[in-house]
């Protein structure tokens, strides 16, 4: 029924290169020698360095004391997004839990009060948020990385719909079977909320990933560098080099995106309609 | 009979809101206990408390203050902190930039995520290899984003300066204002097309295909079709992105800014979240910083409640 259209082809495809051509580049790059890359430019084929530049980066020691090495910091990234994440998934299911299943006073003031957080991202707040660290001593510890980040009830949003999507007609049932609050949770939400659980856990794992500007103000230590903060030290250090380790930096930057580009290209499906169907 | 209505005073109305469980409870069906809830919630909201409330309270107590940079105590000043910002003709210029940079990246990745989902939308053959191509790169985190660009920009290797200097313009990224701000943008929009794509698409496919048929018959020429029917019933998807991509521009692109301009600011294009930053961290002035904070906070409250409506009436549309 419907014609081959050429010139629809050609938008699709010159949208797709200017889209997928940097990260490409940025691969193929990382596996030249960074004289080859400062005399003939950026790659689209690969170069037989690869092996040589990722084990040295992921093994040299580093930054500006020498004391992180690039596996330093992926730990230190899988830290941060797994902790994120199980920290999100747990919290602001137990809070959906409590918002969504019991009659209680002062609830209202109580949902406003969490739903607030939606409003003002980290960032309008970071320097108060900074001080507050400091006051209790978490700055340079996981714990002070990860759980202010929680802060915002994105999570909760996304849980509390779905709780509300739940036939009641479970609750009565469990009810009629004398179980409480705590039986019903775990018996019969936690295991139904499995895919959700999944998707948010994902999702957050990649957000606490790609964290930046958090992690670079709560790490003084290099031990507890990540990966995006590793990005900016690599840089600084450029500065006044004859030729910059434009291998290097790019190795760094495909080792962070990884993660992402396989979670959105895995879970593609999963992706989209978590996207376009959770804002309603 | 004159049985006048009871009307509770106001003061009532507003116990009774603070106080009754709730007048829409999420569930017909819910506990009843007087702790468990609590112990559920207590997490989320030990949380929120310290991380989310004491920050925002101090942030606005401190843009009263002018805080000696050194330590030595703190003098309230009122309104000074906000006055000196908004009349410092270094905080309009960023302003300045930060709507042009907001009101460009909105514009074109809006119009190429239109774009190319209206036409992805219309192939048969290689669909989803464009939509996985497409949408690929959506989750790459900004200071990522920002290195690659640097690289594609710079000033010895970069295919894009190479490509400018073949038509005479000789890019100079991270010296030149002009320059850095065309770098800037082209990078930030790269990283925001797919999330508009991904939502027009599937805001186009979720058109009957009775309307499409209907449509195909009406108007023959494909520009009318996409003017008189897909636009309009985009209409609300593209308000409710309109407000995502603004929101986008003004704050979650820190990263590939703070990565471009390498810590060089100052003579380079920056926005008002990279600003608050600088004077905060870097300048230590933390009464100055926390009223530029506190203004952003304003801006994007209302930003988000605008949102927020538009969700509404999306759903009411949809």
């Amino acid at each position: 029924m419907q014609r081959f259209r050429p010139f629809d082809h050609l938008i699709l495809l010159l949208g797709a290169a200017f889209l997928v051509t940097p990260v490409v580049m940025a691969f193929m790059s990382s596996t030249h020698a960074a004289t080859e890359i400062h005399m003939n430019g950026l790659f689209l084929s690969p170069g037989g360095e690869g092996m040589a530049t990722y084990e040295k980066v992921l093994t040299q020691k580093g930054g500006f004391t020498g004391t992180v090495t690039g596996a330093r910091m992926v730990m230190n990234s899988t830290i941060l997004g797994l902790g994120f994440a199980l920290g999100k998934v747990v919290v602001s299911m137990l809070a959906a839990y409590g918002l969504v299943y019991f009659r209680f006073r002062f609830a209202t003031p109580i949902f406003w009060m969490i739903f607030t957080t939606l409003l003002l991202p980290l960032e309008v707040r970071i320097m108060p948020s900074y001080q507050v660290m400091s006051q209790l001593h978490a700055l340079n510890t996981y714990w002070g990385l990860i759980i202010p980040l929680l802060a915002s009830a994105t999570g909760t949003f996304y849980f509390r719909q779905f709780f509300k999507s739940v036939p009641d007609e479970l609750l009565e049932a469990a009810r009629i079977d004398g179980a409480g609050p705590v039986r019903f949770f775990l018996g019969v939400l936690v295991p139904l909320s499995r895919p959700m659980m999944a998707a948010i856990f994902i999702i957050m794992f990649v957000y606490g990933w790609n964290q930046y500007l958090w992690p670079m103000l709560m790490t003084t230590d290099e031990r507890f560098f990540t990966l995006m903060r590793g990005i900016k030290t690599i840089l600084q250090v450029w500065i006044g080099s004859q030729i910059p380790d434009y291998n290097e930096a790019f190795a760094l930057a495909v080792l962070a995106m990884l993660p992402p580009l396989g979670v959105v290209l895995a879970f593609q499906r999963l992706f989209i309609k978590g996207l376009t169907e959770s804002d309603k | 009979m004159t049985a006048s209505p009871v009307v509770p005073s106001p003061f009532l109305r507003l116990r009774q809101w603070w106080t009754r469980p709730s007048a829409h409870p999420a569930k017909v069906a819910q506990f009843d206990r007087p702790l468990a809830p609590w112990l559920f919630v207590a997490p989320q909201l030990l949380i929120v408390a310290i991380f989310f409330y004491w920050p925002s309270v101090q942030a606005v107590t401190s843009s009263f203050y002018l805080e000696d940079p050194f330590g030595f105590g703190a003098a309230f000043v009122g309104l000074d902190n906000y006055r000196e910002a908004l009349s410092s003709t270094e905080y309009r210029n960023i302003a300045g930039f930060t709507a042009l940079f907001a009101a460009t990246v909105t514009a074109l990745s809006l119009g190429l995520g239109l774009l190319l989902a209206v036409k992805a939308d219309a192939v048969m053959r290689g669909a989803g290899a464009y939509k996985t191509a497409l949408i690929s790169v959506y989750a790459i985190a900004p200071p990522v984003v920002g290195l690659i660009g640097m690289m594609m920009f710079d000033m010895h290797i970069g295919p894009f300066t190479k490509a400018a200097a073949l038509f005479g313009w000789e890019m100079r990224v991270g010296i030149d204002y002009r320059d850095t701000a065309v770098a800037l943008i082209t990078v930030a929009v790269w990283k925001q097309i797919p999330y508009n794509f991904i939502f027009f698409l599937s805001g186009l496919q979720a058109v009957p295909s009775s309307v499409r048929e209907a449509a195909l018959i009406d108007a023959r020429s494909g520009w009318r079709r996409f003017r008189d029917v897909t636009l309009p019933l985009l209409a609300p998807t593209g308000f409710f992105l309109l407000v995502i991509n603004i929101t986008y521009a003004l704050f979650d692109t820190f990263g590939i800014i703070d990565v471009m301009v390498k810590d060089k600011p100052a003579n380079n294009p920056i926005t008002l979240v990279y600003k608050v930053y600088l004077d905060g961290f870097k300048g230590n002035d933390i009464g100055g910083s926390s009223a530029q904070s506190v203004i952003l906070m304003v801006v994007v409250a209302a930003l988000t409640v605008a949102q927020f409506r538009l969700i509404e009436r999306r759903v009411h549309y949809g």
